[in-house]
């Protein structure tokens, strides 16, 4: 209990040092509170700054790092192009390379080929050579055989000249113009003219028949028409020369039957042939021959004067005809003169029929 | 009067109608007298006699009217107007012979002058009969309607059909097949004539198999024959590559070359026209031509003639120079270069001049080697001085100079730039435009130091000149 008294006593005084305390503290509780609100700030300041110099430099590092991180991978994907372009570099130069080697040699093999093209001018120009030289030769040749032939005729001509010369040459009597004594050997042309034989007289050349004028059908099938000369040629003649036609072609061609027109059908003394005919048509209708003589007696004093044209022992004239020949019947082989022949016209005769179908001979 | 005395009179008519048609007939041969007989109306008075009675008359009168139609082209018109022909063309069909070689003489001389009066023929039927005379037995017969047909054929494409309509090519290729050279050779030109207008008749031509005969008778020693055949042929092939191909493989090669040689102008002129229109066409003919050393033949045939019978030779190595630069190498090595150069320096006649130019330009327009090979030869200045044929020339020019040092000095030295400057060409034309690029090859000095009026420049710089010192 002593202590509380003691308390209890003390508590007043406590009360006012208390109160007296703070209070007096309170003057510098304020300052103090400042004083110590300040350093407060102060020291928080700088634990905050130092947090954020921290922060700082801790983000540095982050960004740092993050930076790099991001640089190398920009820096790979460079790379990585630049990689990406240096070997398509590489290919492209291979590739370049390869190409030049082939077209190239594609060129040279087979587009322009200079070793065969030399070549082939070369062939060219040998054959050219070949050909200049060959043709060169041809002309020659021709040029030879026509001299040849010159001579030849040049020959003939003398030869002939020589055969008809003959009676010039010299005998034992009398020396010849080519053989003059007062020659040192005689004249070639003596020589030639004893070797001549002498020409005889001209033979009257058998006629050559004449073949049979070609309108007329049989004459051409017939074996007159064709030429005969008197000898046959030799058998080992040369070849005839030509493109021939087809054997059966000509024989069909040549033998080809008799298609008659209208005009040669006809017989050409078809009008007297008519006169005939009429006249026995008449006999046969008659009962007899003799005319009828007029019953009445009035005419028993008239003579029956026939017509001209009946009566006339040399039928119709022929006006114009056949006067303007010469008319000389001892000459005439046969007794009887020339017959006078209309002749139809054939106007209509080929109608139905052509001559030929376009080029085939028929 | 007796009866004799009224025969003397018809015997006496007679025998002056002979005589007058026969001296008709041999006046006729002669020009001169060919006028007064047209005046005094010859034609009116042989008509009648055309219808006598007796045969030879009526053939000396056929005779005589050929002569006279021959001759000119109103006496061949007064034939037509007289209403003869009908009269000619039925009287052919049945006639003897000689009748039939004097109408279809009558036909020729009318048809030849001009493509009316041949038309005329046409109308009035006479196609069928000559075509029937074509298969008479005489070959006299044969060559006279040959000749008739040919010359009708030969105006223009229509008659040319209606001679094919009438059915006369088959025949005419059995006439080739004859053994007369006359009638060989008329049959040869016929089918010459009717190949030459257009493809269609070509090919009627080709596909009566003419051209196997035509190609046998290259061979054939007679030289008017030759002509004809290889005319033909080359009418035949000018049309199309087919039928070139076909001319080609009947084996005319190396055969044609040795016509090259022939004696006669006109054989070597036709072969040459036929190789030009095979060599035409197309690069691999060409190629076959060069191939059988038709080049060099065709070069040594134009050194060896003169004047027109060159001009087809020189456009052959024109054409086949011009398909590929192969081609014209090998013109250059067969010595071609030199032989045109050679003709280009003596031909008197412009259009050979100038095709010799083409054939040049040809040969030198596919590179710079071939240009200097022609260059080479100087004839840049020969050509300069040809204006027809300035534009080929500038062309081979134009490609020279630029590339060729060589060509350049030898141009300036030959006095080709002098020339070239004295040209004077409207601006903007294409020879100004060459004679540009000609100048931009060379320094400008050079250029001013040739242009005309130089030295009166330089005269007039030392008038105006005033010496430093005076």
């Amino acid at each position: 209990m002593a202590s509380l008294a003691r308390l209890q006593a003390r508590s007043a005084l406590l009360g006012h040092q208390y109160y007296f305390r703070n209070s007096v503290v309170d003057a510098f509780r304020k300052k103090e509170n400042e004083a110590a609100g300040k350093i407060q700030s102060w020291f928080r300041g700088c634990q905050v700054r130092t947090y954020i110099r921290y922060l700082h430099r801790v983000v540095t590092v982050i960004q740092k790092w993050w930076r790099s991180y991001l640089g190398k991978k920009c820096y790979q994907n460079k790379i990585k192009l630049a990689y990406h372009d240096m070997k398509m570099n590489i290919y492209n130069a291979m590739a370049v390379r390869i190409q030049k080697r082939w077209r190239g040699y594609k060129v040279r093999k087979y587009g322009f080929n200079y070793y065969y093209f030399k070549e082939y001018l070369r062939a060219i120009s040998e054959t050219n050579d070949a050909v200049r030289e060959a043709l060169d030769d041809f002309a020659d040749m021709r040029e030879r055989e026509e001299k040849k032939a010159d001579l030849e005729r040049e020959e003939k001509k003398r030869d002939y000249a020589a055969r008809k010369m003959h009676y010039l040459l010299s005998t034992k009597q009398i020396p010849g113009v080519y053989n003059s004594p007062f020659r040192k050997e005689p004249d070639p042309w003596e020589l030639r003219l004893q070797k001549a034989k002498p020409l005889t007289h001209q033979r009257p050349k058998a006629r050559k028949k004449r073949p049979h004028s070609l309108s007329s059908w049989l004459a051409c099938t017939s074996t007159r028409s064709f030429p005969r000369s008197h000898t046959l040629p030799p058998i080992d003649r040369k070849q005839c020369q030509g493109p021939f036609r087809d054997v059966s072609d000509v024989l069909k061609q040549r033998y080809k039957p008799l298609e008659p027109t209208m005009r040669v059908a006809e017989p050409i003394n078809s009008l007297k042939e008519a006169r005939i005919e009429f006249r026995r048509l008449e006999l046969s209708r008659n009962v007899q021959e003799n005319m009828f003589l007029p019953f009445s007696s009035y005419h028993k004093k008239e003579r029956y004067i026939p017509s001209i044209h009946l009566s006339s022992k040399y039928g119709p004239d022929a006006y114009g005809y056949h006067r303007f020949r010469d008319e000389s019947p001892n000459k005439w082989i046969g007794g009887k003169d020339f017959q006078t022949i209309l002749p139809s016209f054939d106007l209509f005769s080929k109608y139905g029929k052509s001559y030929s179908k376009a080029g085939q001979i028929l | 009067m007796s009866q004799r005395q009224v025969l003397q009179v018809f015997e006496q008519y007679q025998k002056a109608r002979t005589q007058f048609v026969q001296m008709v007939a041999e006046l006729a041969t002669r020009p001169q007298n060919i006028e007064t007989l047209q005046n005094a109306g010859v034609m009116s008075l042989l008509r009648p006699l055309l219808l006598d009675v007796v045969p030879t008359i009526q053939q000396t009168a056929a005779l005589a009217l050929g002569r006279l139609a021959n001759y000119n082209d109103d006496l061949a018109e007064a034939v037509v107007k007289g209403d003869i022909l009908p009269q000619l063309v039925y009287s052919l069909a049945e006639q003897n012979r000689f009748y039939k070689k004097a109408a279809a003489f009558v036909l020729r001389a009318v048809a030849k002058h001009s493509p009316q009066l041949a038309q005329a023929i046409v109308d009035c039927g006479a196609l069928d009969t000559l075509v029937i005379c074509l298969e008479d037995f005489d070959p006299g017969v044969k060559e006279s309607a040959a000749w008739a047909l040919g010359y009708i054929a030969r105006h223009n494409a229509e008659l040319s059909q209606a001679v094919v309509d009438a059915g006369a090519v088959p025949l005419l290729v059995l006439c080739i097949q004859e053994p007369e050279i006359a009638l060989k050779r008329i049959a040869a030109s016929d089918l010459s004539d009717i190949s030459k207008h257009s493809p269609e008749l070509a090919q009627t031509v080709v596909d009566a198999g003419a051209i196997a005969h035509l190609a046998q008778m290259i061979l054939n020693p007679d030289a008017k024959l030759k002509r004809q055949v290889l005319s033909a042929l080359s009418q035949i092939a000018k049309h199309s590559v087919d039928l070139a191909e076909m001319v080609v493989e009947a084996e005319i090669f190396p055969v044609v070359l040795t016509c090259l040689k022939d004696k006669d102008e006109y054989v070597k002129k036709n072969a040459s026209t036929l190789i030009r229109e095979i060599a035409k066409h197309t690069p691999e003919l060409s190629q076959l031509i060069v191939n059988a050393g038709g080049v060099a033949a065709v070069i040594d045939c134009i050194g060896s003639c003169k004047g027109n019978i060159r001009l087809p030779g020189i456009m052959m190595l024109g054409y086949v120079a011009a398909h590929s630069e192969n081609l014209a190498m090998a013109v250059i090595i067969s010595k071609g270069v030199p032989q045109l150069s050679a003709c280009l320096s003596e031909e008197p006649e412009d259009h050979i001049k100038a095709a010799t130019a083409w054939a040049l330009a040809q040969i030198g327009r596919h590179t710079p080697e071939h240009a200097r090979a022609v260059a080479v030869t100087n004839i840049l200045p020969v050509l300069l001085s040809l204006y027809m044929s300035a534009e080929s020339s500038e062309d081979l020019q134009v490609k020279v100079l630029p590339h060729d040092s060589k060509a350049r000095r030898l141009f300036v030295t030959s006095g080709g730039l002098k020339k070239v400057q004295e040209i004077k060409a409207e601006p903007g034309s294409l020879l100004q435009e060459y004679i540009n690029s000609i100048n931009n090859c060379y320094p400008e000095e050079i250029v001013r130091y040739y242009s005309p009026g130089y030295s009166d420049t330089l005269l007039q710089r030392v008038d105006s000149y005033q010496p430093l010192t005076n």
